[in-house]
């Protein structure tokens, strides 16, 4: 009766056999997830972050270098019997901090941004006082782990607009990225140099792959490290600024709005950049980066407005000189053509009535060039004066663009501003379909009007009288690691349509501006012989611009500059004063006027 | 043969569950070192086992089987606590467990009183008298709290079975657990109320020209279902520990608790699932050799088996206990004395438990509870046990045919 029963036992055991089988069939070959649940457990990716790459000014003095920060990184999934008290003793924090920390976690993981397997930054940036005492206790907390990465330093902080600042890439910045470089929590260059040199300077990450027990102990690399790959440091740059010029600018501009720009003429290399206001770009690294954001992104002087590129003003009279070189391409005068001071239509300043092309220059004489622009936009070639005005115009407007205006010069930042050389279009636009003539826009002729320039297209045109004839493009870095190899789009020259004849002239009339003219009392100098030109641009009803272009010296000119103060009223004071006093510095290390330097730093120019 | 492959397998599975660095198999410090000595020890054992007169087991093992129960007794007095159970008994540096030796004590005591001329299952007294050979042990190893082996000894209701006794038994048992286990997954107990009621009205109506007697025992069927499931909260909440009433819940729901009550077959499964087809190799596994699974060298040594070698290794491995589990049913069946067989049906019944109880809480199908995995897992007191379980049987066999000729 019993024998059926031992099939019974073994179809049993056949059955249990089976089903282990079926389930291990299901678990190790058919899900998938336990391979990736079994790496998450074993295997630490550890980024390794590259150190980017430092920027130095043309002597190969430090700007700016980086710090070793250490963020404390949490693995949500990891933590394990937190003993908070502990915690806050350790982190010097109280349970409420602990609590809103855990929150804006949980919030993050809520929305997608983080979570429970991935490390996230939970302190960030603690300080090295923090560290000493944290890194020992760090595993009595599991799932929690110190990352070290770098921040930014400055050696000096000057220069903060050109060089920009580095922060924690954005949300949109992050969606917008077309390789997938960045992640959640890199940081990126996020203006200046910092931001234009981006690809150069960061570098590329580097994974290390570690295999951990359960108790989170690194037990040695994966697979002997075959999948790990080594991080590559940032290049270094070799920046075009010339460091104590620039602090030298900057000390001279402190306490007013505006800006300064020294190029090498023969070059293009910008030695000095200064934008005023400024601010301490250490705010903006480290802990306090959101606070202090807020703080000077809210400034109403607006220390992040980088006034060289972004502030456009009207040139004013600096641009007569332009406005001779033209008139002399186009054949309309000669540099003997003499026009009487008639200060009916405009007025003009000074004693002189009678002047030819350098005097009418020397003494910025206002008359003399609205008739230069007048012959220049009506020279009988159409029948009515609207049309002929336009020829001329465009032909007006074809020179000046040469010189760089109207349009971005190519500087190796990021936000550089046009400018503005008005188009026949612009005036139709303008005018809305109604005639206009030279009598509507004679303003031109003076550097009022419709114009439009940056403070960098100014000392870039000071650059190419100094060259009679052409400009390199005003660049900041003048190369890539310590090669000293410049940057090849930095090596052309652009000519312009004048002819170097013609640059002569102006040449020879700027240095008459120091020497006898608008700013023989401030920018003079015993040993150098500068050439400049003075500008004071209207303001009304607040005070002038004070406008200020040069070069030095006359023969084989080191250094050009424009300088660009606000409401400071006429260009042969603040702005001819600051100039000449950076062509000092840089010339021959140092003032041999202190009256003057007083005067700019007392900053009231009266 | 099969023995040799488990134990020498068992042995670098070990090895690499404790592996850590470059330490030596033969390292007596770890645990691979000490397997060794159990493996020499054994067959010593073996050659003892073989050496013995045959009768000796039948006439002894009653004997045996008291002097085991009194250590089983002494255990909870003298016993050195190990993990939370109290069922170590200290001999030097090494601990043995009674309990482990308890299994094939209480087969030579079954086989031998069931071999006893006239024994018969349908008889009411004999059947009681086989389950106290069962209840006793279990009543002694429930002493220590180790419910897992205790539960071993159920398997004997299987070997009665086979000897005879009714199958009533065996589908009531199974029947009370699938309802323990319905009750606990369904969290309203009206709706498995309702369900009986359903059944019930069903059942009455089908048998509604039957006689009063026979809808009388349908009821009380139905109210015995009923106070079943009032009872089993009673049962899951006051006789359980609380550790084992998680791992239950954990069984039920396994998403419930990763990192406390579900942390073994969480990560058990996580192992064995990432072992693939062919497994990462030895010594290659990430999750056994970083300790990741707990008691990955006792009784969760199949996570390495699942690891390193895949599902080819699980099916090797699976491979090797039904040849084995066939083969002692095999020698079984063979005997010519009730004695022999019932031992190797005890026998077979065991390893088949162990089997079937290890695996299934390593894949997340049963309960965790204390099993090694016979010849695989990590110590001596087990190894030596089924060692002599299944040498005993081997002996037996070998000697099957003077069997005949005294009798």
């Amino acid at each position: 009766m019993n024998e059926g029963r031992k099939e019974i036992i073994q179809f049993v055991f056949v059955l249990i056999g089976f089903v282990f089988l079926v389930k291990l069939f299901f678990i190790q070959i058919v899900e998938d997830s336990y391979k990736n649940l079994a790496d998450v457990n074993a295997i630490r990716k550890e980024v390794q972050y590259p150190i980017r790459g430092i920027i130095k000014d043309r002597n190969g003095k430090l700007i700016v270098y980086n710090n070793p920060e250490f963020d404390l990184m949490i693995i949500l999934r990891e933590v394990k019997n937190l003993d908070s008290a502990r915690f806050c003793q350790v982190f010097e924090i109280d349970q409420q901090q602990l609590r809103a920390l855990f929150k804006s976690f949980q919030t993050e993981i809520r929305n997608r941004k983080a979570n429970e397997l991935q490390p996230y930054p939970f302190i960030r940036q603690l300080s090295n006082y923090d560290l000493a005492r944290i890194q020992d206790r760090i595993d009595e907390f599991r799932g929690f782990f110190i990352q070290v990465r770098t921040t930014r330093a400055y050696a000096s902080t000057a220069a903060a607009n050109a060089i920009g600042y580095v922060s924690e890439i954005s949300k949109r910045q992050l969606d917008n990225q077309k390789e997938h470089i960045y992640r959640q929590g890199d940081y990126t260059g996020q203006s200046g140099i910092e931001a234009y040199y981006e690809e150069y300077l960061r570098g590329t990450r580097g994974v290390k792959y570690l295999m951990r027990n359960k108790d989170g102990v690194i037990k040695g690399a994966y697979e002997d490290g075959k999948y790990d790959t080594l991080s590559v440091p940032g290049q270094d740059l070799t920046s075009t600024i010339d460091l104590t010029l620039q602090e030298y600018g900057e000390f001279l501009l402190k306490g007013k709005a505006g800006s300064i720009i020294a190029i090498e003429p023969a070059t293009g290399e910008i030695l000095s950049m200064v934008s005023g206001p400024s601010y301490d770009p250490n705010l903006l690294t480290g802990k306090n980066y959101s606070e202090n954001y807020v703080l000077i992104s809210n400034d109403s002087l607006k220390p992040l407005f980088n006034r060289p590129l972004m502030a456009q003003y009207r040139p004013g009279s600096i641009f007569k000189v332009a406005q001779a070189m033209v008139a002399l391409q186009e054949g309309v005068i000669t540099p003997e053509t003499r026009i009487r001071c008639d200060r009916s239509i405009i007025n003009c300043h000074g004693a002189h009535t009678n002047e030819d092309l350098r005097g009418a220059i020397t003494n910025s004489c206002n008359p003399y060039f609205r008739e230069v622009l007048r012959r220049m936009l009506q020279k009988g070639k159409a029948n009515n004066p609207f049309d002929d005005t336009r020829i001329g115009l465009e032909e007006w407007d074809k020179h000046i663009m040469s010189f760089g205006f109207g349009k971005r010069l190519g500087i190796d930042l990021p936000n550089e501003k046009r400018g503005l050389v008005p188009s026949p279009a612009y005036y139709d636009r303008a005018y809305t379909g109604r005639p206009w003539k030279f009598s509507n826009i004679y303003s031109l002729a003076i550097g009022e009007g419709e114009n439009l320039v940056v403070p960098l297209q100014m000392a870039n045109f000071a650059a190419t009288i100094a060259n009679k004839g052409y400009y390199i493009t005003p660049h900041l870095v003048k190369s890539i690691g310590n090669s000293g190899v410049p940057l090849p789009q930095y090596i052309a020259r652009h000519y312009t349509t004048i002819d170097s004849a013609n640059f002569r002239v102006a040449a020879d009339a700027m240095q008459q501006v120091v020497e006898s003219g608008t700013a023989q009392y401030r920018a003079k100098l015993k040993d150098i012989v500068v050439c400049g030109k003075t500008g004071t641009v209207q303001n009304e009803p607040k005070a002038d611009h004070s406008v200020f272009i040069a070069y030095a010296p006359a023969v084989n000119p080191k250094i050009a500059i424009s300088v660009y103060v606000e409401f400071s009223g006429q260009g042969g004071r603040a702005a001819a004063s600051i100039a000449s006093l950076m062509i000092e510095k840089y010339l021959l290390g140092g003032t041999q006027r202190p009256n003057i330097e007083d005067y700019v730093l007392k900053g009231k120019f009266e | 043969m099969i023995y040799g492959v488990m134990v020498f397998w068992g042995w670098l599975n070990i090895y690499s569950a404790t592996y850590d660095e470059h330490q030596s198999i033969f390292d007596f410090s770890i645990n691979s070192g000490r397997q060794l000595m159990f493996i020499v020890t054994s067959i010593f054992l073996i050659l003892a086992i073989l050496i013995i007169d045959m009768r000796f087991y039948e006439a002894f093992a009653y004997i045996i089987f008291g002097l085991i129960m009194f250590l089983l007794l002494l255990v909870p007095f003298i016993g050195k606590e190990v993990g939370g159970n109290r069922s170590w008994l200290g001999v030097g540096s090494f601990g043995v467990q009674p309990s482990e030796f308890a299994k094939f004590a209480t087969a030579l005591a079954v086989a031998k009183f069931m071999g006893t001329i006239g024994f018969r299952m349908d008889n009411i007294r004999n059947q009681a008298a086989a389950f106290a050979f069962i209840g006793g042990p279990i009543i002694l190893i429930l002493m220590q709290k180790d419910y897992g082996t205790a539960m071993v000894f159920l398997v004997f209701l299987l070997v009665f079975y086979r000897e005879g006794m009714s199958p009533f038994l065996l589908l009531v048992g199974l029947g009370v657990a699938v309802i323990f286990i319905l009750t606990l997954l369904v969290e309203n107990n009206w709706y498995l109320f309702g369900a009986i009621g359903v059944a019930w009205a069903l059942v009455i109506f089908m048998n509604r020209r039957k006689k009063i007697k026979r809808l009388a025992v349908i009821t009380i069927g139905a109210a015995v279902l009923v106070v079943t499931i009032m009872s089993v909260e009673f049962i899951f909440a006051k006789l359980l520990e609380p550790h084992h009433q998680r791992r239950v819940m954990v069984l039920l729901n396994p998403d419930l608790d990763q990192l406390g009550a579900g942390y073994h077959v969480y990560q058990s499964k996580v192992a064995i699932g990432s072992g693939g087809v062919i497994g990462k190799g030895f010594l290659k596994g990430t999750q056994t050799k970083l300790k990741f699974v707990p008691e990955q060298y006792t009784d969760f040594i199949f996570c390495t088996i699942g690891e390193e070698y895949g599902w080819l290794g699980s099916l090797i491995m699976v491979g090797l206990f039904m040849s084995l589990l066939f083969r002692v049913v095999f020698l079984a069946e063979r005997q010519k004395n009730r004695f022999a067989r019932v031992y190797g049906y005890s026998v077979a019944c065991i390893f088949f438990f162990h089997f079937a109880t290890n695996i299934a809480m390593t894949i997340g199908l049963f309960p965790v509870i204390g099993i090694p995995l016979p010849f695989f897992s990590y110590g001596g007191s087990s190894l030596w046990a089924f060692t002599a379980l299944l040498f005993i049987l081997l002996k037996l066999d070998a000697h099957r045919m003077h069997v005949l000729q005294r009798l």
